[in-house]
């Protein structure tokens, strides 16, 4: 079985709210300095998920597939780590500002360039944009079933089994290989590499593809093809300061908010 | 039908759930002034008796998919009713609920027609009969403004972030019936288990008031306390995703990035220091109450009100004193 799982490199967002910056003229995040990117944590958990098929059927090929700059060639070298086969990096300048249906354009244009690939495995969503689309979006422009975030995914005789996360229960879902897969947090924590790991993976070379490798040109990739745009980027300002409420003891801080709630009409 | 938006209605027991009333009532505010209007799709087994109260929230006409095979959600069963709704009706624009179907079917469905969708929205102009919608995104850090050049529009929109429209059943409009014509021979996805999750007292989702609190307890026992603030309220209870972690709560109370989104009208947070990964989740709420032992916490930033007190000398008389403002 081959497996590829998308892997994306994101600004690190978890940093305090006061050094998160947007620069809203080029509608752009920009991280503060020394701070690197991270690994969307979403994508780690698809390694994890991976590796777990691979874990029961030692013969499984997993592939990392980054798009990106080539520092996303650290994203693999991680996923490699933590037991991957191979790494694949897309990266070209026309990769970059695309919309979703661009990605998954270039996704799955990848996937199907690939060696008879079984089975893609995406985070429900990337923790940048938070829109939780790409891992569907490839599944349609493969033509296969996409069975979205999963807290369990097994192969069973060519067939995958996703226990799916809803939002008031959960459900199993299968159909037969190939398909797309899309897994959250659920799952559980993703393995942690050992030194001896990481270094077998700093030697391990990454394969690069261009958008010329995969056929595509700015027909499909430029600003004139995206589906969506971007109006604005901005960092929501609250309308208001936070009333502090103030009294003598907490039973009196206690009754003064009650009291400010309730004319508030609140409670 | 070029000039509508078609708004994807659920139903969860013979009835209208929320946010498609939520919805309707936003799709109305966007078809004001303009000549667009609004109509609505039902999907399911037995569902024409609710075209009526579509109708009711806001609907100028409904259509009706009613199927066995649409009777639970299936991805490939529903997306070929709604690529047949799509083509028959060809709406300007299609709204979805950010729920268990939104979220799965819309991306879908959006690539099948080689549209745009914009997920989560949780605000919805219209410029020129093109939709501007925002959307939270780096963890609720920061707001994008999306807009969908192609047709049609396609967009998810998250519970409570649009206000229902009053029920006037003296509303009238057309119900016109849709053959689903399930190809069952191309269905791929079976669907083999659903197991509800059987959460007591309100669902977290659905509530008005939420009541979160975080590691700060010190402990599960801890929680005693704010179970009985959130009974006074009539409250769901959260948790940070800490507090979840550590198993203090069940993961399904946890409210943040990897778990719940909530947008109630009152959000509590007590003892939670507001760190992106939960904001993430809570930053949608109307208004925020913090308390907090740290008068520096992030939490008070996004809060309209702030009490800066150990929380265990507080929420006890927060307690009472809701019942005493809840009685008077």
């Amino acid at each position: 079985m081959h497996i590829v799982v998308c892997v994306k490199q994101v600004p690190d967002w978890d940093i305090p709210p006061s050094s998160f910056k947007v620069d809203e003229a080029a509608k752009r995040v920009v991280s503060p300095p020394g701070v690197a990117p991270v690994r969307s944590q979403f994508d780690e958990i698809g390694v994890e998920a991976a590796m777990r098929l691979k874990d029961q059927s030692p013969d499984t090929k997993v592939t990392i597939m980054s798009m990106g700059p080539e520092e996303a060639r650290d994203a693999i070298k991680h996923s490699l780590a933590m037991g991957a086969d191979e790494g694949l990096l897309l990266t070209d300048p026309l990769f970059e500002d695309l919309d979703w249906y661009q990605i998954a354009l270039v996704l799955s244009t990848a996937v199907k360039k690939l060696d008879a690939v079984d089975f893609v495995i995406c985070g429900r969503q990337a923790v940048d944009w938070d829109m939780g689309v790409t891992g569907t979006g490839i599944a349609e422009l493969l033509g296969w079933p996409a069975l979205t975030i999963g807290k369990d995914v097994q192969v069973n005789d060519g067939t995958a089994v996703v226990e799916r996360v809803l939002m008031d229960g959960f459900e199993t879902v299968e159909a037969p290989l190939p398909v797309v897969a899309t897994v959250s947090n659920e799952l559980g924590e993703p393995r942690y590499p050992k030194l001896q790991q990481i270094m077998k993976a700093a030697r391990k070379q990454v394969t690069v593809w261009s958008a010329a490798d995969l056929g595509l040109d700015a027909s499909q990739l430029g600003e004139e093809a995206r589906k969506l745009t971007l109006e604005r980027l901005y960092i929501p300002v609250s309308d208001s300061e936070c009333e502090i409420i103030e009294g003598d003891t907490p039973e009196e801080k206690a009754q003064n908010l009650a009291r400010k709630l309730s004319e508030a009409k609140l409670i | 039908m070029a000039n509508a938006i078609l708004v994807v209605g659920e139903v969860a027991e013979g009835a209208l759930v929320p946010i498609s009333a939520e919805l309707l009532g936003g799709a109305r505010r966007l078809a004001e002034g303009s000549d667009q209007t609004v109509a609505c799709v039902l999907l399911g087994s037995g569902v024409e008796g609710v075209a009526q109260e579509a109708i009711a929230f806001g609907a100028d006409e409904a259509f009706v998919v009613d199927d066995p095979a649409l009777t639970e959600y299936n991805s490939d069963v529903y997306l070929q009713a709604m690529l047949k709704v799509a083509e028959q009706l060809s709406p300007a624009m299609i709204l979805f609920g950010q729920t268990n179907l939104g979220r799965d079917l819309a991306p879908r469905l959006a690539f099948r027609l080689e549209t745009g969708v914009i997920m989560d929205c949780v605000e919805m102009t219209m410029e020129g009969g093109r939709l501007m919608a925002t959307r939270p995104c780096y963890g609720g850090n920061a707001r994008a403004v999306n807009a969908v050049r192609t047709d049609p529009q396609i967009a998810t929109v998250r519970a409570k972030s649009q206000d229902p429209l009053e029920r006037d059943d003296s509303r009238q409009g057309q119900v016109t019936k849709i053959d689903a014509g399930i190809d069952q021979a191309a269905v791929r996805v079976k669907v083999t288990e659903r197991k509800g999750m059987t959460a007591e007292g309100v669902r977290l989702e659905d509530a008005d008031v939420v009541v979160s609190a975080g590691r700060g307890l010190g402990g599960p026992e801890n929680f005693d306390v704010i179970e009985e603030l959130a009974g006074a309220l009539g409250a769901a209870v959260g948790a940070s995703r800490a507090v979840c972690d550590l198993g203090w709560r069940p993961v399904s109370d946890q409210v943040g990035l990897t778990g719940k989104v909530v947008s109630p009208t009152l959000y509590i947070a007590i003892a939670i220091s507001g760190a992106s990964q939960h904001m993430a989740g809570c930053s949608g709420s109307k208004n925020i109450v913090a308390i907090n032992k740290d008068p520096d916490a992030n939490i008070f930033k996004a809060s309209r009100f702030g009490i800066v007190e150990d929380y265990a000398k507080v929420v006890k008389p927060l307690t009472e004193a809701v019942q005493r403002e809840k009685g008077g």
